[in-house]
């Protein structure tokens, strides 16, 4: 573990980045560190942490509007939105578990790797969506804000977006407005028996391409025993006020009819199956194995998966309609390669999202970018953190 | 009037050279010139949806694919030459205003559909395609594509992926940044980039959300993968007219207290709704200080329960008259005088400047009040119309553009008002876009030290800032190459 840095405040995280860059130290960012072991490792003496930043500086209900320092941890505020019966519509994942980690992770943590729950179907439904405004410190310790507080807005260039899923390697994020949105008054899910995951991605595209409202399509390819589903099962979610969703789930049963034998999952079962869903708790991935996250166009997944299977006996989950292939193996180059590979056939992305530091500093842990774009990347780095002290090499070599 | 810089010289000595040089790169088609370099048809892109500005091109080319893009780039690039990218030139911040020593590229030749897929519910399509045009193509098998904005009959998507444009139904569907998958990117270099693609989100660096609403100040976006959605069983609206903009304002906040979000959800004050009435007989209560348009999806069972709680919300605010839609006529009935605003405030005053600030929605009666005081020490007209759901506020400020005080004054009631919206906590457009119109009041909502972080990344993207001059970036503060090219 190296020297960790917990400013109290954002004044004295902006002097901590300024000594940094005055030395030409490196420093490693992270919230709690849940995805310590997440990308490449960070070549750094000293680590600075945001979670000193912590808390909820604004909510306004009724402008669907939460406004949080950094460091705050998710479950906090999730509360605070629970008292409202509001949500962050991205339905951000908890990987501690999958990480094994002691805390929950910070919102700067989510926003900063841009990640999203199985919600992340919907139109805007990734977490980078929903962040509104920024304040955030940049590689030479200058405070800067983007974006505001406010549900529109185009001024200026969005360096929300930009700031979002830099994983810390453009600047510190230390406070985030996000927008909310209501959380459905009621939700259930339909399970179908499916004979292949090429069966199962047709079940989950036919759901998706009804107008019944799904708002989220996974596919389990060793089922769901607990709910007595044994072979691969395709799960789709309604959400809504509770008198509409007998009649969609009723209608959504009639179109998946064709795709397998239907059954329904509702309440508290439901909840807890997206939830895992949610957290990858199905791919029930071996501590020393690797876990990838890989992104492509749903119907590509089956012929991604099977590839997987055939290269290393990947353990599978998809969600996002089948789009998000979640895959774990063992912890090898080999693996990797073909984890690569099967992202460029089916004109994807992949991330190695959990490994051992041995295999994540051998390997592009994302995809390399064409030189053109590189070349901009290396200039946009500099833009914001002139010295290249933040996280360095914590996306590319 | 907002200063534009002034032309290069020798950009302009050169200009029947480049002319010539265009047009091998971009040779004439069936359809008509590759360039056009001659006074009088340049006449046609002298301006845009803000037409008190206007100013020829040195010369337009319409290239049929992003190969030619490419090479057009490329040519100016190694030549110093500036660059603005049009689409349908339907901007009303000004942001494809030509300048004097510019080539324009115009996308409108590239309007070919290439893929639809409704499987993994997308569409790639080339960037002069219109925004209704997506729509047209995905309908027949019940797709959509969300955002509509207003001028979405003639707008194309490239424009709408640089503005980021919203439109009326973003409340519950998201701007054009929510709805993109990927688009072809090329560099002021000439270089061709594929940035994203089928998939949803990039594992490195979210480029395709910085280059979303960069107003062409980044590179051209040629095609454009967009996602689209099946459309919902069926929509109906009503119309609640309220006896103050207060009230008007707290039914909308106990509306989105409710848990319902509605596909939209417009607010009008008295001279927007006077205006509408006028041109459009919709039947608006012309005794209403402020209205709502409201409307849901779904199923016919789940819009009556929808509608019902509504109004019932409503009922709460002492209505002045409640008017729920039984039919599709009926609702069309009730969005004709809105979605006619423009027209109609256009009958009662020669020239209007339609403004587009964001403000924390609690703030509305409070920013109207202001507005108010403003329009009466302006001795200028103002109509607002407001999506109320996100707190885009579109002030249509009423003048005289054969008086030159007029606009003038004009000018500077709409500064005001932009003022005011971030003073508030807004900003300074909401769908818009800042082009040459708000350009010089980026100072009024970011520092210094935040402008020029934004433009680094501009310098990082076109280092000698040919692409687009001029627009979004106030003119002092210019990074040393932006000097030089002006």
């Amino acid at each position: 573990m190296t020297d960790l840095l917990v400013p109290p405040d954002e004044n004295s995280l902006a002097e901590a980045v300024r000594a940094a860059a005055a030395a030409r130290e490196p420093l490693a960012i992270e919230g709690h560190g849940t995805r310590r072991a997440s990308l490449r490792p960070v070549q750094a003496a000293r680590t600075l942490s945001t979670r000193g930043l912590s808390g909820i500086t604004l909510y306004r209900p009724a402008e669907m509007v939460l406004s949080a320092r950094a460091g705050t941890p998710m479950p906090e505020i999730a509360a605070a939105l629970a008292e409202h019966r509001q949500m962050l519509p991205a339905e951000p994942p908890d990987f501690s578990a999958l990480f094994g980690a002691a805390l929950p992770p910070t919102l700067g943590g989510m926003v900063a790797a841009n990640l999203s729950g199985p919600r992340r179907i919907g139109p805007g439904g990734a977490l980078r969506d929903q962040v509104l405004g920024v304040r955030a410190v940049t590689g030479d310790g200058a405070v800067i804000r983007s974006g505001g507080r406010v549900h529109k807005n185009v001024t200026g260039l969005d360096l929300c977006k930009l700031l979002a899923g830099s994983h810390g390697t453009l600047g510190v994020l230390t406070e985030i407005t996000l927008k909310l949105a209501p959380r459905p008054e009621d939700s259930l899910s339909l399970a179908v028996r499916v004979a292949d995951l090429a069966a199962g991605v047709r079940a989950l595209s036919a759901g998706l391409g009804s107008p019944f409202g799904v708002s989220g399509a996974a596919l389990l390819p060793g089922g769901a025993p607990e709910l007595g589903l044994d072979g691969p099962a395709a799960l789709l979610r309604l959400e809504d006020f509770s008198p509409f969703l007998p009649h969609r789930a009723g209608a959504l049963r009639g179109i998946l009819a064709a795709h397998g034998a239907v059954s329904m999952v509702e309440g508290e079962a439901s909840l807890v199956l997206w939830r895992a869903v949610r957290d990858a708790a199905p791919l029930e991935a071996a501590a020393d194995q690797a876990v990838w996250r890989l992104s492509v166009r749903p119907t590509a997944a089956p012929a991604v998966a099977r590839a997987l299977e055939e290269a290393f006996g990947a353990r599978l989950l998809l969600d996002w309609g089948g789009g998000l292939v979640w895959a774990a193996g063992p912890a090898l180059e080999a693996a990797h390669r073909a984890v690569m590979a099967a992202a460029r056939a089916a004109r994807g992305t992949f991330t190695l999202f959990r490994a051992p530091d041995s295999l994540r500093a051998a390997v592009p842990v994302v995809p390399e970018e064409p030189a053109a774009l590189a070349a901009i990347g290396v200039r946009v780095k500099a833009a914001m953190d002139p010295l290249g002290i933040l996280n360095p090499g914590r996306l590319r070599a | 009037m907002i200063e534009l810089p002034s032309p290069n010289p020798a950009v302009l000595a050169r200009r029947a050279e480049i002319v010539e040089a265009l047009r091998k790169l971009v040779p004439d088609t069936p359809l008509g010139h590759g360039v056009i370099g001659d006074e009088i048809r340049l006449k046609a892109y002298e301006t845009d949806g803000l037409s008190a500005y206007r100013q020829p091109p040195l010369a337009v080319v319409l290239p049929t694919g992003t190969a030619q893009v490419a090479a057009v780039l490329r040519y100016c690039h190694e030549n110093g030459i500036r660059v603005v990218p049009r689409g349908a030139g339907t901007s009303l911040s000004g942001g494809a205003l030509p300048l004097a020593d510019a080539v324009v590229i115009g996308l409108m030749r590239m309007n070919r559909i290439l893929e639809i897929d409704t499987d993994n519910r997308l569409a790639v399509v080339e960037a002069g395609v219109t925004n209704i045009g997506i729509t047209q193509a995905v309908a027949e098998e019940g797709f959509f594509y969300a955002p509509d904005p207003s001028s979405q009959l003639a707008c194309m998507i490239g424009g709408n992926v640089m503005m980021n444009s919203g439109g009326a139904h973003c409340l519950k569907y998201g701007v054009t940044a929510n709805n993109l998958l990927g688009v072809t990117f090329v560099t002021i270099e000439g270089e061709v980039i594929e940035i994203g693609g089928g998939h949803l989100d990039a594992a490195g660096y979210d480029w395709l959300g910085l280059i979303t609403g960069s107003e062409g100040q980044l590179g051209l976006v040629t095609e454009v993968t967009v996602r689209i959605l099946r459309a919902a069983e069926g929509a109906r609206a009503m119309l609640a007219a309220f006896r103050s903009n207060e009230v008007a304002g707290q039914a909308v906040d106990a509306i989105i207290g409710s848990g319902i979000i509605p596909v939209a959800l417009e607010f009008m004050d008295r001279p927007a709704i006077h205006a509408c009435e006028a041109f459009a007989h919709a039947g608006y209560p012309l005794d209403a200080e402020a209205m709502l348009i409201i409307e849901v999806e779904g199923n016919a069972e789940e819009q009556d329960a929808l509608l019902g709680k509504l109004r019932e919300i409503c009922a709460r605010f002492d209505p002045i008259s409640l008017r729920v839609a039984e039919t599709a006529e009926e609702s069309l009935a009730i969005w004709k005088g809105r979605k006619g605003a423009f027209g109609a405030v256009g009958r009662i005053s020669p020239d209007y400047l339609c403004m587009d600030g964001t403000i924390p929605t609690g703030e509305l009666p409070h920013v109207l009040r202001r507005i108010g005081e403003m329009s009466d020490s302006y001795g200028l007209q103002v109509a607002n119309i407001f999506h109320a759901g996100d707190g885009n506020l579109h002030p249509l400020i009423m003048f005289d553009a054969n008086d030159p005080e007029s606009f003038r004054k004009a000018e500077a009631f709409g500064a005001d008002i932009l003022k005011l919206c971030v003073e508030v906590g807004g900003c300074l457009t909401g769908e818009h876009g800042v082009g040459v119109e708000k350009r010089d009041l980026m100072g009024v909502q970011f520092t210094r030290e935040e402008l020029d972080r934004q433009r680094a990344i501009k310098s990082a993207f076109d280092p000698a800032w040919l692409l687009n001059p001029a627009k979004v970036f106030p003119l002092d503060g210019l990074p040393a190459a932006a000097r030089a090219a002006a």
